[in-house]
C-alpha cells in the first residue's frame, strides 16, 4: 500500500471488523478491568477463537463465493468421533485416523459443492441436508460400534503434543495452527492469482465462467476446505480432551457464521478479507468470554453479541458504501 | 471482394418443435459495424448465442474468414476472437478496476509457488487501455468497478475484449440503459474499436443509436431477416416501421386514438 491515510483504510472490507474489535475490548476493559488482557485472560478467548477462527475462513472464503456451509456444526463432532473410534476403540495407528478424519471432510465437502453445482439447489439447503445426514450418521455409527455416544481416547504424546496440547498449561495448540492457515489463505486469496478468481466467482458467477475460470472446481475445492476444516478441529478437540461426544459442535454454526459477517464478508458474495474473519472471530470470542470477567451476569452476552451483529452489518454496509462511491480527487 | 471476418449462411435454430432462427444470412467485414435490429423476441438474443458458441445453429454453416466453424462451448468461440459484451457483463461491481480487467488471466510475479498478483501493473494497463479509448475519467485502478457509471462499465468491458485480442465484438444492447450522455461515450467506442479494424455486431432496438454508427443494417422479425441494407438506404422511419413488423407507427399511432 503506497498511499495510507484514513480514508484508504475505512474502505477496506475489515475496517467494520476492526472498529468492532476495538469497541467491544474498550467496552470489557471499562466494565471488566484489565485481568481479561492478561495471559489467563488471553487464553479465554484466544482458545475460542482458535476453534471458531480455523473454520470461519474457509466458511467466509466459500461465503465470498456466494455460497454458504452450515454442515460444519456436524462435521466437528464427526471428526471427534472418527479419530476416537478409530484409535480409541479400535486402537488404529494415529496417522490413519488423522487421514480418515481429512480424507472424510474432504468426501462430504466434495459431495456439498458437487450437489451445489450440479443443482440449482441453493447450498443452505444442501449444506443444511448434509448436517443432519452427517449427524445422524455419526450418531447410528457411534451407537452401533462402541454402544456409547462418547468415546475416550488417549492420543500418543507426539500427536497429543501436535494437536491437543495446552501449551504452557493454558494456550490450546490450535492457536499456533489457526496463525498458521490464516498465514497460508491470506497469501492465496490476497496475494495469489487464485483470490481473485473467488471474488470474481462471488461477483457475477456467469462472467467469471465467461472469463475462463473453473467455477465448478473452485466451488468444491472450498466446500471440501470448510469441511476438512470443521473435521479437523473436531479431532484436535478429541485429543486435547481425550474424549469425544457426538453432539458438539451446533452452536459453531452460528458463530462461524457471526463471526464472518462480523468481519465484513458481503452474505451475498464478492466482498471480504481474511483479515476481516480473524478480527470478527476475535471479536466474538472476546465478546463471550469477555462478559466472565464483568460483573454482569453471563446470560447477557447473547443480547450484546445480537445488538453487535446487527452494529456490524449496518457499519459494513456503510464502509462498503464508501468503497463504491470512492474517486480520488483530482489533483 | 474482401473475405468477411465472420459470416452466417442461411443458419436455422430451432428448440424442439420451435423454430427461433431462420434461414439467417449474414457477414460483417473488418473495421465495420453490423446494426442488428429488432423488436424483443426476434431472435437477438439466440443469435447472439449462437455467434458466441452457446447454442450450435440447427442447420447452416458460421465462418470465419472463409473457414467452417464449429464451437461446442462458448470458450471456443472466444479463442477464435469473438468476444460478447452483455450489459454490465464480465465487471464486477465490487472488484477493483485493476483486478476485475484481469479475471481468469491474472498478471503475476515473483517465483514458483509464491507468484503474487501483479497489481500495479494490472491497474496500470488497464486504466491504460480504457483512457486510450477515451475515458479519461478513469485513473486509478483501485477504484472499485461498483462506482463507475453505467457508460463506463460498458466501455471498460469493451476495452478489455479489445485488450484481449478480441476480432469480433458482439455487443448486446450496450446502450439500453444508458442516458444520452453516457449512450455517447459508448457510442464513441464502438466507432473507436471500429477505427481499430474490429468487426463489430451491434445489437439494439434504438435507431438512433445504430444509425449513429452502423455501416450496415439488418432487422430481424420473428427470427428471419427482414431486411438488408446498408448506411444512408432507409430513413430513421422506415428503419422503425420496419422493426414493428412493417406495421407502420402511423397505424399505431391510429390504433391508439381510440
Amino acid at each position: 500500500m503506497k498511499n495510507l491515510s484514513i480514508g484508504n483504510l475505512l474502505r477496506r472490507p475489515e475496517a467494520g471488523a476492526f472498529l468492532g474489535l476495538v469497541t467491544v475490548v474498550v467496552f470489557f476493559l471499562i466494565f471488566g478491568g484489565l485481568s481479561f488482557l492478561k495471559p489467563a485472560g488471553i487464553a479465554s478467548w484466544l482458545n475460542v477463537a482458535a476453534n471458531i477462527g480455523i473454520i470461519a475462513i474457509p466458511v467466509g472464503l466459500l461465503m465470498i463465493a456466494g455460497e454458504l456451509d452450515i454442515s460444519i456444526g456436524s462435521m466437528i463432532p464427526a471428526g471427534s468421533m472418527i479419530v476416537a473410534i478409530m484409535s480409541g476403540h479400535y486402537d488404529l495407528p494415529m496417522w490413519i485416523s488423522v487421514i480418515a478424519v481429512l480424507g472424510f471432510g474432504a468426501v462430504v465437502g466434495a459431495i456439498n459443492g458437487f450437489l451445489v453445482v450440479r443443482t440449482a439447489v441453493p447450498s443452505l439447503i444442501v449444506t443444511l441436508g448434509t448436517l443432519f445426514a452427517v449427524a445422524g450418521l455419526v450418531l447410528g455409527l457411534s451407537v452401533l460400534i462402541t454402544g456409547t455416544t462418547s468415546v475416550a481416547i488417549k492420543a500418543p504424546a507426539f500427536y497429543k503434543a501436535i494437536f491437543g496440547q495446552f501449551i504452557g498449561g493454558t494456550y490450546q495448540v490450535l492457536i499456533l495452527w489457526w496463525i498458521a492457515f490464516a498465514a497460508i489463505y491470506i497469501f492465496f486469496v490476497h496475494f495469489s492469482k487464485y483470490g481473485n478468481w473467488i471474488f470474481a466467482i462471488g461477483g457475477d458467477r456467469e462472467s467469471a465462467r465467461n472469463a475462463g475460470i473453473p467455477t465448478t472446481k473452485v466451488t468444491i475445492t472450498l466446500f471440501m476446505l470448510s469441511a476438512s476444516s470443521a473435521a479437523f478441529v473436531g479431532m484436535c478437540q478429541a485429543l486435547l480432551f481425550n474424549s469425544a461426544q457426538v453432539s458438539a459442535g451446533m452452536s459453531y454454526i452460528f458463530n462461524v457464521i457471526i463471526s464472518v459477517v462480523v468481519g465484513g464478508v458481503l452474505l451475498t458474495g464478492g466482498f471480504g478479507s481474511v483479515i476481516g474473519i480473524i478480527f470478527g472471530t476475535i471479536t466474538l470470542a472476546v465478546v463471550t468470554q469477555g462478559i466472565y470477567f464483568t460483573s454482569f451476569d453471563r446470560n447477557w452476552s447473547s443480547l450484546i453479541i445480537g445488538v453487535m451483529l446487527l452494529l456490524a452489518v449496518l457499519m459494513n454496509n456503510t464502509f462498503r458504501q464508501m468503497a463504491l462511491n470512492y474517486s480520488p480527487k483530482k489533483k | 471482394m474482401t473475405t468477411p471476418v465472420l459470416e452466417l449462411q442461411s443458419v436455422d435454430k430451432s428448440f424442439g418443435p420451435i423454430d427461433v432462427l431462420n434461414q439467417i444470412s449474414l457477414s460483417v467485414n473488418k473495421g465495420e459495424v453490423l446494426c442488428l435490429l429488432g423488436d424483443n423476441g426476434a431472435g437477438k438474443s439466440t443469435l447472439i448465442k449462437t455467434l458466441a458458441g452457446v447454442h450450435k445453429p440447427t442447420r447452416g454453416k458460421i465462418l470465419m474468414d472463409g473457414q467452417e466453424m464449429s464451437f461446442d462451448r462458448p470458450r471456443d468461440a472466444q479463442e477464435k476472437g469473438i468476444a460478447t459484451v452483455h450489459q454490465f457483463g464480465g465487471t464486477f461491481p465490487l472488484m477493483s478496476i485493476g483486478r476485475s480487467f484481469f479475471v481468469g488471466v491474472e498478471p503475476t510475479k515473483g517465483w514458483g509457488p509464491f507468484k503474487i498478483f501483479d497489481r500495479q501493473s494490472a491497474n496500470e494497463i488497464a486504466v491504460k487501455a480504457v483512457r486510450d479509448f477515451g475515458i479519461t475519467r478513469i485513473d486509478n485502478g483501485d477504484r472499485l468497478i461498483g462506482g463507475l457509471s453505467g457508460g463506463e462499465r460498458q466501455s471498460l468491458a469493451i476495452a478489455r475484449a479489445v485488450h484481449f485480442g478480441a476480432r469480433v465484438l458482439i455487443l448486446d444492447e450496450p446502450t439500453a440503459a444508458l442516458g444520452v450522455k453516457q449512450a455517447g461515450h459508448v457510442l464513441r467506442i464502438v466507432n473507436e474499436a471500429k477505427k481499430r479494424g474490429l468487426a463489430v455486431i451491434f445489437i439494439t432496438h434504438q435507431v438512433m443509436h445504430a444509425m449513429a454508427v452502423g455501416d450496415h443494417f439488418a432487422v430481424l422479425i420473428r427470427g428471419a431477416i427482414a431486411a438488408d441494407f446498408r448506411k444512408g438506404d432507409k430513413s430513421r422511419e422506415e428503419i422503425t416501421d420496419l422493426m414493428a413488423g412493417g406495421e407502420t407507427m402511423a397505424d399505431l399511432e391510429a390504433q391508439l386514438e381510440i
